[in-house]
């Protein structure tokens, strides 16, 4: 797919009536297309060919990347730092802000620097407790949760306004997401909760990882019948997946990940597989097919930790996109490349002549 | 006393109960409040209300109180302070993320919420805490609040 106005790099699109924010992802969800989300593992580094090189296994792929913050309460490169690089050569980004880390000032200032760095999408998240991450002994924040983190960076676009009510001249554009796990108790309450971000600010949802297609269909039937799938307002819902390496990697992060439900069934398929690793991928495969049938789903967020190859693979065989191409620097003008994308490789490492 | 608080919302429609009627009560002595001085009935108005309150919620004593919208399950109980609900990381069994022998605060909420008359004010979005608040009485900020606008005050639901 394009869109005539596609960007200059480091541009941002025009907002179409009925839009909130320049960014690609959300025109491609008002679109009606099945969007794809990707996330990137931001480095344990000051280099930015890094968070190039790590973006590039995406090009072609993905509709919009989610630089993590502290995933999992581990220390990293930042989000805001993550997105600015990505920005510049025109990737569409999805800065995730995690209540744990910081009070309201600094994440309002935060989220306008985004903003302004050209991140056009924001994942308001809780955060894992600090005691899951290689920090235990940091102070957890907590000022805001994640809801009333939403209600502010609306108050911000919307209303030009910080909690505060200081005003901003310009206001962030920003398209709001929020995180759902429908898999963990209390189950019952789930899609109200999910209706609760949606009357605070959340567009989109991204949720935790689904091994469990009968609990999402369930909740995406009640979610349905609260009607937030629906109208102008509704909310757009992209599952999170990704390929399990091993049964015994499963095993480890059904113990030891904060909030992931990976029944039992899955991990005896696994185990019975002669490749396990292949056999991830393909459960994978099949999770994201099962998962593009259910009504009202409106894409899906792919978390390949340590297998980001792989994505480029699901996304092929399953045929997701239809044909379709997302942008990425260089799709339409090869001149703008990310420079450290494989295909961009070979010129630069072509010997200086003489 | 956790085992005290589990008790508590086990009952929350008592407890509901208990606050709806204790609300209109505690405002009827806006006039003795008033002569006494709000300030300065703040102090042993607190200490009650600490006492009272911890023992039966383990109040934290945000002095912004919830407890009406949460199941009388106290939110600032769940490590992470969060006031809308539960966090993406409670565990299969309900218990808490980050204590795992703790039963998730909202898990409780949510259960509690169920058994109360007004309980659906759970799906409501909540304001973010006020910090300048914290370990001020919450009873005496309500009652004030109600006593000053008398006409708001006819629907206004329970006491916090
Ligand atoms: S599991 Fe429940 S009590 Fe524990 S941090 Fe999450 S919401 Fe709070």
């Amino acid at each position: 797919m394009k869109f005539d106005d596609e960007p200059v790099p480091g541009y941002s699109l025009p907002i179409l009536p009925g839009h909130v924010s320049p960014g690609r992802l959300e025109r491609v969800l008002r679109a009606g297309k099945f969007a794809i989300t990707s996330e990137i593992d931001p480095p344990d580094s000051a280099d930015p060919a890094e968070v190039l090189k790590r973006a590039a296994i995406f090009d072609g792929y993905v509709d919009a990347i989610n630089a993590t913050d502290g995933s999992g309460a581990h220390c990293h490169m930042s989000s805001v730092g993550v997105c600015s690089l990505l920005t510049r050569v025109g990737y569409a980004t999805i800065l995730q802000i995690s209540c744990r880390d910081r009070n309201r000032i600094a994440m309002q200032g935060e989220i306008l620097g985004a903003a302004a760095m050209g991140a056009c999408n924001l994942l308001c998240l809780t955060g894992d407790g600090v005691q899951a991450g290689d920090h235990p002994q940091a102070k957890p924040v907590f000022d805001l949760d994640s809801m009333s983190l939403l209600e502010i960076a609306r108050g911000m676009r919307d209303e030009c306004r910080f909690q505060s009510g200081r005003k901003i001249d310009m206001p962030p554009r920003i398209f709001l997401g929020a995180a759902e796990n429908p898999f963990v108790p209390p189950l019952e309450w789930r899609p109200h909760r999910l209706a609760k971000k949606v009357a605070a600010g959340a567009q989109f949802i991204q949720t935790q990882y689904c091994f469990d297609i009968p609990r999402l269909r369930d909740f995406m039937l009640k979610v349905g019948d609260l009607g937030l799938l629906e109208g102008p307002d509704r909310v757009f819902i992209l599952p999170g997946i990704g390929p399990l390496a091993s049964a015994r990697s499963a095993r480890w992060i059904r113990e030891n990940v904060p909030g992931v439900h990976i029944p039992d069934a899955v991990v005896k398929r696994l185990e019975g597989a002669k490749d396990q690793k292949e056999e991830g991928k393909r459960l994978c495969m099949d999770l994201l097919n099962e998962i593009r049938e259910i009504p009202g789903v409106s894409g899906a967020h792919i978390m390949a930790y340590r297998q980001e190859h792989t994505v480029a693979e699901i996304i092929e065989t399953t045929g997701i996109l239809e044909g379709r191409v997302p942008w990425y620097p260089g799709r339409d003008n090869p001149s703008e490349l990310n420079p450290e994308s494989p295909e961009a490789q070979p010129e630069a490492l072509e010997p200086v002549q003489g | 006393m956790y085992k005290v608080r589990r008790w508590v919302v086990r009952h929350a429609r008592l407890f509901e109960w208990v606050y709806r009627s204790f609300e209109p009560l505690l405002v009827k002595l806006h006039p003795l409040w008033r002569r006494i001085g709000y300030e300065r009935a703040e102090a042993p108005v607190k200490a009650i209300e600490k006492g009272v309150k911890g023992l039966l919620f383990d109040c934290q004593m945000c002095g912004q109180c919830a407890l009406s919208t949460t199941g009388m399950s106290c939110p600032m109980n769940c490590p992470k302070n969060l006031r809308n609900g539960p966090c993406g990381g409670v565990r299969a069994d309900g218990h808490c993320e980050v204590k795992p022998e703790m039963r998730c605060v909202w898990v409780e909420a949510w259960e509690g919420s169920r058994r109360m008359k007004y309980g659906d004010r759970i799906q409501v979005v909540q304001q973010p805490v006020d910090f300048r608040l914290k370990d001020s009485s919450s009873w005496l900020r309500v009652v004030r609040k109600l006593a000053d606008q008398p006409r708001e005050c006819a629907d206004s639901g329970a006491v916090k």
